[in-house]
């Protein structure tokens, strides 16, 4: 039996200009019922436009989009009742409490006196704020007021979650709570679509990574798929002599899967490696033979400007 | 983890609960913010003093005195200055992603201006009730009589209302509270340039044509002959009525102007 599914989101053809500038230039993207997708791309990509388009602020220029099949342009009302928007700053007032705030956002969003505190309460306890609860929100953490940002949107019961780039500004442990916050969304059941210029953010949440440039999405997949493709490993060497760089970067060569990248100021040398984690081995043998003093070598995830560059054969900044 | 939170409904919010959780927020905000409620009522007070005190002794009023003078002329342009805090409020909430929050929920759009513009004209009552209380302590009295005076409390409340609009619409186009606080410096000419402190014949006489012709003007003299009846008519040469009908005049237009440009402005964000 075939079920016929109505797509969380639908975008063909999108077109936002700002001016001259074209914040969207043909976006064209898919997003299944149940899935996180992860908007990535560096800042000026077209990622908050998009989530703009999707929570109805601005309008599309050209092309179409659709929230559980419900289009933007022409049913904007409907589509506000499906979606919750917690943007890049968070959208809560300083001098009322955190339960006060959540309340106000659950009356807007059509909640009785009653059911709005009941349910306040249930949000504030989700995102751990309920010792919180009552205090000014001025006295809040950046990390707090993000939570009772996102528990402020959540309390209308969304069947579609914005978050534009929810963990900006915050600090690596604030960062992290929060993305357990997300992540306890995603089991109970929400689609979020969420934007970020970290890979690995994308990567711990989402399910489906659409990679934007210039109003565009340049590559779309699982986070394993893109991986494999923008090459699971990064070696980087740093070598203690300048001069001897050039050879390093050839044993590199010989068995990367990507094309190297020297960067002299630093005496360093990295290469992606798409396979297992034997070829690390593999390489660093023959750099041992040589006696190059070396002074580190390091293995990790490729940065997004690598992804780029092996994801779209150009830098970012670059891409046309 | 799961939550019991309400279904979603299925119609947008009533414009009356929405407007009214708007206003309410406003409100909380300026009642919780004493930085606010005691500078503003001590910058009053203290303008308030140095003209009845420090220049009142230099400026002749023929037929009134200067208390009687001054005092209207600051209750009516103490709506300007209240409504400044308007325009730097609605350019915070734009910058703080507050706007764009509320404009992607079920609500009418319109909710969100008139639950400010109720809450700030709630402000405004209340700046209007210090500068009342300020002016009789000083000396202040009403000449007219007490309906009439009546009539001047709810001609100020209005032009708090007129006012409103033409400040949220400088509070969105601004960008940031800051800014906001610059544009509203507007306030400035067309107070001082008006009959709320000084007479309008004392002035250059190229002044007094802009003096004469601006909305400020005709409502301060509206309130001033309001509460001081037949003397401050004598002294502005026109009865009340005639006051009283341009200031209602300039208020109509006022908002016929300002209120579909914030409303525009609202919508397209």
């Amino acid at each position: 039996m075939v079920l016929e599914m109505t797509s969380t989101l639908e975008a063909a053809g999108l077109v936002k200009r700002f001016g001259k500038t074209r914040a969207l230039d043909g976006l064209n993207l898919t997003m299944q019922p149940g899935q996180v997708m992860a908007l990535l791309g560096p800042n000026g990509a077209g990622k908050t436009t998009f989530v703009n388009l999707v929570a109805t602020l601005i309008r599309p220029d050209a092309g179409t989009l659709q929230v559980n099949g419900l289009d933007v342009a022409r049913q904007p009302a409907a589509v506000r009742r499906n979606i919750a928007l917690a943007g890049q700053s968070a959208a809560v007032e300083p001098t009322m409490t955190g339960r006060e705030n959540v309340i106000m956002v659950a009356r807007l969003f059509g909640a009785s006196a009653a059911d709005a505190r009941r349910d306040a309460g249930a949000v504030l306890e989700q995102m751990d704020l309920t010792d919180a609860a009552d205090r000014q929100v001025r006295t809040y953490s950046g990390g707090m007021r993000r939570r009772l940002d996102l528990g402020a949107s959540l309390v209308g019961r969304p069947r579609l979650l914005l978050l534009d780039e929810p963990t900006s500004g915050l600090d690596p442990r604030s960062r992290l709570e929060l993305w357990d916050v997300i992540r306890s969304l995603v089991a109970s059941g929400t689609d979020v679509l969420l934007t970020t210029q970290y890979l690995d953010e994308a990567d711990h949440l989402a399910s489906q990574i659409a990679i934007i440039d210039h109003g565009r999405v340049v590559a779309a997949g699982t986070p394993r798929e893109l991986k494999r493709r923008a090459g699971r490993n990064v070696v980087e060497v740093r070598v203690r002599d300048l001069s001897s760089l050039d050879r390093v970067a050839a044993i590199l060569t010989g068995i990367g899967d990507g094309p190297t990248t020297i960067d002299r100021p630093t005496h360093s040398v990295s290469v992606a490696l798409s396979a297992d984690t034997e070829r690390i081995f593999a390489a660093l043998r023959p750099l041992d033979d040589t006696g190059i003093a070396i002074d580190e070598v390091s293995v990790r995830q490729p940065t997004l400007d690598e992804a780029f560059l092996a994801l779209t054969g150009a830098p970012k900044e670059e891409v046309a | 983890m799961s939550i019991a939170i309400t279904p979603p409904r299925g119609n947008a919010t009533g414009l009356f609960v929405s407007s009214g959780q708007i206003a309410r927020r406003v409100l909380r905000k300026f009642i919780r913010s004493p930085q606010l409620v005691v500078v503003g009522t001590v910058q009053g007070a203290m303008f308030l003093l140095i003209f009845r005190y420090v220049f009142g002794g230099a400026i002749a009023v023929r037929g009134v005195s200067y208390v009687d003078f001054v005092v209207p002329g600051f209750i009516t342009t103490g709506v300007l200055f209240t409504a400044m805090y308007a325009s730097a409020g609605m350019a915070e909430d734009m910058s703080a992603g507050l706007i764009a929050r509320l404009r992607s929920l079920p609500i009418p759009r319109s909710a969100v201006l008139i639950g400010r513009a109720l809450a700030d004209t709630g402000i405004q009552v209340w700046g209007l009730a210090v500068t009342v209380a300020i002016g009789f302590l000083v000396g202040f009295r009403v000449h007219s009589n007490w309906g009439a005076a009546l009539a001047a409390a709810a001609l100020v409340i209005l032009f708090g209302f007129v006012f409103e609009w033409v400040f949220v619409l400088i509070g969105m186009f601004a960008g940031s509270a800051q800014a906001a606080q610059g544009f509203a410096l507007i306030v400035f000419p067309f107070t001082f340039v008006s009959s709320a402190y000084i007479p309008v014949a004392t002035m250059p006489s190229w002044m007094q044509g802009f003096a004469e012709n601006q909305p400020i003007t005709v409502m301060v003299n509206a309130v001033r002959c309001l509460t001081e009846g037949q003397p401050a008519e004598a002294l502005l040469g026109h009865p009340t009525s005639y006051f009283v009908i341009r200031s209602l005049v300039w208020s109509v237009g006022l908002i016929a102007v300002f209120a579909p440009l914030a409303v525009a402005k609202y919508r397209r964000g």
